[in-house]
């Protein structure tokens, strides 16, 4: 022993180092209880907790239904694509990793920060978009910074590629993400946050058939989300493809007539229903939309005065102008008061002591003694203003409600509006106020309070061209719905529907042949004549308010008017019927030349179909005064009472078959061994020479 | 007089125990680096088994009293030793601990400085044996023997470590013969001391890793996070566990740092509940075979020296566990014989060293 300090003898008590081991048991049993309660009384939830952490749902999305036209060609296609997604629970250090992130992808890092403020709500390990349709060196970014950005990650889709040039785009509409009110509304349980939804048109409306069911993968993953391996695929259902009742030599038609002018053409199968071309302009590229759409682009849409989004063949709700008179010509028929009206146009009549001019008297002409047909095809104010007078309001808002005005056409299309056709009680109910009577007179001519939109108008004339029966329009064929979804469908769009509104025969006829004279030179629409095409229709040129309102709100000009037509052809049981709103395009006539472009090419695929040529020039009656191409000189009042006389021979007589039957009459070239031969597809053709000297070429309605 | 000390008197029950988990040990870690870069540790670690083996019978050898000789010496050079980490050490994963010395090795002292202070302390408290309990004085020399290098640990910042420090004051103090009432004043002053303590020593990740374990679910993707994955590691192992190399969130890289401080976790999701118990049982079954050499022991250091063994021992296996299980913060405590790493590897094992050499040498005399 070298350290005498050393107390060898001392002890440590023995019951000290039985606290000891006293306490070292008391600590394992601890530990051993602590291991009990996780291990076997929690074992089932942190299995099912271990197993969330490790399988990770890949959602496999599903391409959306194509569209095509009615022949099956194909309107909008989907492409491939890939989009970047952010979760934040697998970051490591998000903040200081968004520089890197937002140079990678091209990006703001104040654009980034205000996505994951939107997304600020959402749980963490749900993967929030962060930019979509990147590109091939965006990808391969974040394939290279798997490690250090395993926040990041990147799922393929296919997206909507459409027409360019906002080609239908009213029509096809867009998709976008699906917004929160949308979410809450129980048509749309289906989708999720972020989901992809039809936002507009007919990706709106079919969109229960359009979207398919998205699959999944359910992939083994580690912390940092890197793959080890997949448990099961659920594959994912494509979405169904939808035919559509346009014909796309139709919409090209309308399309390129109606240019850039503001307004909408709308053409319609009036034996169907079936639309065959929607246009609306301004127009808007919806493959902005396909891709997230920036904030200003979206204001500039959104805010801008001519109202792009606006579908106006079906929500621009305005005054029909003259358009109107043939529905009030038909309920003055049937009522028995026009047959036998006579009025003598001098410019403008009194009524309840105001002085309402005709249109005429702005050239320092009237259009004198009027009946019914003159009145329509030369579009007298005054022979309308007597005729509304005389029926009075109820009995017009009665037809115009039959003829569907006032309310929804039933088109299978979002957002339809309902126009509005005034009426005392209307105005009671609306405004507390009594009804004047000039409003009546103002009505009469399509004008006051009356709105309505190029929808209702073009089914409203074609309706009555097809003596009575009014179809309900719509874009996609009904046997495209599946049986189970009708019902929805039927719910989804109200309107008037199909429906049948008697008319006399004697009535109908008078109406279209008035219709037919319309293009005729004495009509108000001859320059839009087609050589060898039975068209018939009816201008209109709306004022969009009055011009005291106008200078009351400090237009320097009077305002423009809106230039309407709506055309049918052949001009009894139509084939086609066309409405075009050219606003602020001035003159009824005006519009009526883009109608005869649409109804032009219709009649042309018609007869090249049917390998039936069109007639050469020469083959026209002799005496027919002029060429389609030549100006024709704008007929003042007494040419055209001279050109009527002509138009009479123009038009077939109301009492030959032919004309009656209202189509299917044309020449028939002599068949070799000498009997007629009837060609498919040429049943446009209706020249004087034609109905007058080819009896047998009838066939019945 | 001191005869020859022979490998009769060496303690092979506890080698066993002591090798038997050091085998679970080298296989768990080869199943919680089998799918990361850290793939070859299970052979390291056996090559620091082997070496810390080697310094055992070294040091079985060489009687203790030699090294209460040289203690002082040896606290000195340790005091020296943590300064210089202070100074130039290492700067790794935002703390100084390491001293990088030529030929490649990481010198961590704060571990060798746990073996130097229970000899020390040991040799403490048995010169003041005999004189019917301890001064105050005596008590405050003890805590600045301690609290010395326990700060500089701190200051690292090696909060764990220096936690160890802790149960080497505490053990020599109970078994040193401090009365009751001075034991009860203890507690009481330590428990008013915590509170500036916590204001102004403790760092914010330290004071958020202690608060975190108590709502692990508050922050999952902060310190919370280490917690829950542990937890749900554990709680995955069931009865039966995962089976080896099959816990997902060992393979999947969910649980942190399996291999070091939640191997424990790591273990308890691959073999369950009955491989958690049995590695329990060994370490009760190691520890009171210890508890038996203290006893056993020729004289007071001996004895001290081992209980001060044991309460390190104890401590770790507390909190680390505790830790895998949410009863205790995260420390960064490894657990010993079975976390892998060199320094714990070669303390457990010169302390084991020290151990064989107090009980060969207990008949000695």
């Amino acid at each position: 022993m070298t350290n005498p300090a050393r107390h060898s003898e001392e002890k440590v008590p023995a019951i000290k180092l039985a606290v000891f081991q006293y306490l070292i048991a008391l600590v394992l049993v601890i530990l051993i209880s602590g291991l009990w309660r996780l291990q076997v009384l929690g074992a089932q939830n942190y299995r099912a907790l271990a197993q969330a952490n490790r399988v990770r749902k890949v959602p496999i999305l599903a391409p959306r239904g194509k569209i095509y036209d009615r022949e099956g060609r194909l309107i909008v296609d989907n492409y491939p694509s890939v989009t970047c997604f952010l979760v934040p629970e697998q970051a490591r250090y998000l903040q200081a990793d968004l520089p890197l992130i937002a140079s990678g992808l091209h990006m703001d890092v104040e654009q980034i920060q205000s996505t994951l403020r939107h997304y600020r709500h959402t749980p963490n390990y749900q993967p929030i978009p962060l930019k979509s349709d990147i590109t091939p060196d965006e990808l391969a970014f974040i394939a290279a910074h798997g490690n250090e950005l395993p926040e990041l990650e990147t799922i393929d889709e296919q997206r909507r590629l459409y027409p360019s040039n906002g080609f239908a785009a009213h029509l096809i509409g867009y998709v976008g993400e699906v917004s929160e009110e949308m979410l809450d509304d129980p048509r749309y349980a289906f989708y999720q946050p972020g989901d992809v939804v039809g936002r507009s048109g007919v990706e709106e409306a079919y969109d229960p058939i359009l979207r398919g069911q998205d699959g999944s993968r359910d992939i083994v993953v580690d912390s940092h989300g890197r793959e080890l391996g997949v448990l099961g695929t659920e594959v994912p259902t494509p979405g169904t493809s939808l035919k559509l009742t346009i014909d796309l030599d139709i919409q090209e038609a309308a399309e390129k007539a109606l240019g850039q002018r503001n307004g909408a053409i709308v053409a319609i199968d009036p034996r169907t229903g079936e639309v065959l071309a929607m246009v609306s302009r301004p127009t808007f590229d919806p493959n902005d939309f396909a891709i997230r759409i920036h904030r200003d682009e979206w204001n500039k849409l959104i805010n801008d005065p001519e109202h792009p989004l606006l579908n106006k063949a079906i929500q621009a709700q305005l005054a029909p102008g003259s358009t109107f008179k043939i529905i009030e010509a038909v309920a003055g028929l049937q009522e028995g008061i026009a047959q036998n009206l006579i009025v003598d146009c001098h410019g403008g009549e009194n009524f309840y002591g105001r002085f309402f001019k005709c249109w005429i008297s702005a050239r320092h002409q009237s259009h004198g003694i009027t009946n019914i047909t003159k009145g329509i095809f030369q579009s007298c104010d005054v022979y309308f203003y007597t005729l509304a007078e005389k029926l009075g309001i109820d009995k017009i808002a009665e037809w115009a409600h039959k003829f569907g005005l006032g309310e929804k056409t039933g088109i299978d299309l979002p957002d339809e509006v309902a126009g509005i056709m005034p009426s005392p009680e209307w105005k009671m109910r609306n405004y507390h106020q009594k009804w004047f009577a000039g409003e009546t007179i103002s009505v009469g001519i399509g004008q006051g309070a009356i709105a309505a939109t190029p929808i209702q108008l073009v089914r409203a004339i074609a309706g009555i061209a097809s003596d009575g029966a009014l179809k309900r329009p719509h874009v996609v064929f009904p046997d495209e719905v599946p049986a189970s979804l009708r019902e929805y469908y039927q719910e989804q769009f109200p309107g008037s529907g199909n429906k049948t509104v008697p008319i006399s025969y004697a009535n109908w006829v008078t109406v279209t042949d008035a219709m037919s004279q319309v293009l005729s030179f004495a009509g108000t629409a001859g320059f839009a004549h087609l050589n060898g095409v039975d068209v018939a229709g009816k201008t209109g040129s709306a004022q969009t308010m009055s011009n005291a309102l106008a200078q009351k709100l400090g237009h320097a000009h009077t305002m423009d008017d809106n230039a309407w037509f709506v055309g049918v052809s052949p001009r009894r049981n139509p084939e086609i019927a066309v409405c075009i709103l050219w606003e602020k395009g001035a003159e009824g006539y005006l519009s009526a030349r883009l109608a005869a472009q649409v109804i032009e090419a219709y009649v042309d695929k018609q007869r090249r179909l049917g390998n039936n040529l069109r007639p050469p020039v020469q083959k026209r009656a002799v005496g027919t005064p002029h060429t389609p191409n030549a100006p024709a000189p704008r007929t003042t009042a007494a040419r055209a009472q001279k050109t009527m006389e002509m138009a009479g021979v123009w038009n077939a007589p109301a009492d030959s078959p032919a004309a009656i039957a209202g189509q299917r009459a044309f020449p028939l070239p002599p068949a070799p061994d000498g009997q007629p031969q009837v060609l498919r597809g040429a049943r446009f053709l209706l020249t004087p020479s034609a109905a007058s000297t080819t009896p047998h070429a009838v066939q019945q309605r | 007089m001191r005869k020859l000390i022979s490998f009769r008197d060496f303690d092979w029950v506890l080698l066993g125990f002591v090798l038997l988990l050091s085998v679970v040990s080298v296989l768990e870690i080869y199943s919680a680096t089998l799918h990361t870069k850290f793939v070859h540790f299970d052979q390291k670690q056996m090559f620091w088994l082997l070496g810390g083996l080697v310094c055992m019978f070294i040091l079985s050898f060489i009687n203790y009293h030699l090294l209460l000789d040289i203690a002082l010496w040896a606290y000195g050079f340790c005091i020296l030793a943590l300064v210089a980490v202070l100074a130039v050490g290492q700067k790794v994963l935002g703390g100084r601990r390491w001293i990088r010395l030529p030929g490649g090795i990481h010198f961590q002292p704060s571990e060798w400085v746990k073996l130097v202070l229970i000899i020390a302390v040991a040799r403490y408290f048995s010169h003041l044996a005999g004189r019917g309990g301890l001064t105050w004085s005596d008590i405050f020399k003890s805590m600045a023997m301690v609290g010395l290098p326990m700060l500089l640990v701190l200051k690292q910042p090696d909060l764990g470590t220096a936690l160890t420090y802790a149960p080497i004051l505490l053990c020599g103090l109970f078994l040193g013969g401090i009365s009751i009432r001075k034991a009860v004043i203890l507690v009481l002053a330590a428990g008013i001391a915590i509170i500036p303590i916590w204001h102004k020593v403790l760092k914010p990740y330290q004071k958020q890793r202690i608060t975190s374990f108590l709502q692990p679910d508050t922050d999952p993707r902060g310190s919370g996070y280490q917690i829950r994955q542990s937890l749900i590691a554990v709680g995955d192992g069931g009865i039966w566990g995962r089976g080896a190399t099959k816990g997902t969130q060992t393979q999947g890289d969910f649980l942190p740092i399996p291999y070091t401080d939640f191997i424990f976790a790591a273990y308890s999701e691959e073999h369950g509940f009955v491989g958690a118990a049995l590695v329990l049982l060994l370490y009760f079954l190691i520890l009171m075979r210890l508890i038996q050499n203290a006893q056993s022991a020729a004289d007071l250091p001996g004895t001290l020296i081992v209980m001060g063994v044991v309460a390190v021992l104890i401590f770790q296996i507390a909190v680390n566990v505790g830790m895998v299980i949410g009863l205790m913060p995260v420390t960064g405590i490894p657990l010993p014989l079975m976390s892998y790493g060199g320094s714990s590897v070669l303390f457990t094992f010169l302390a084991l060293g020290i151990v064989m050499n107090i009980r060969m040498s207990r008949f000695v005399n």
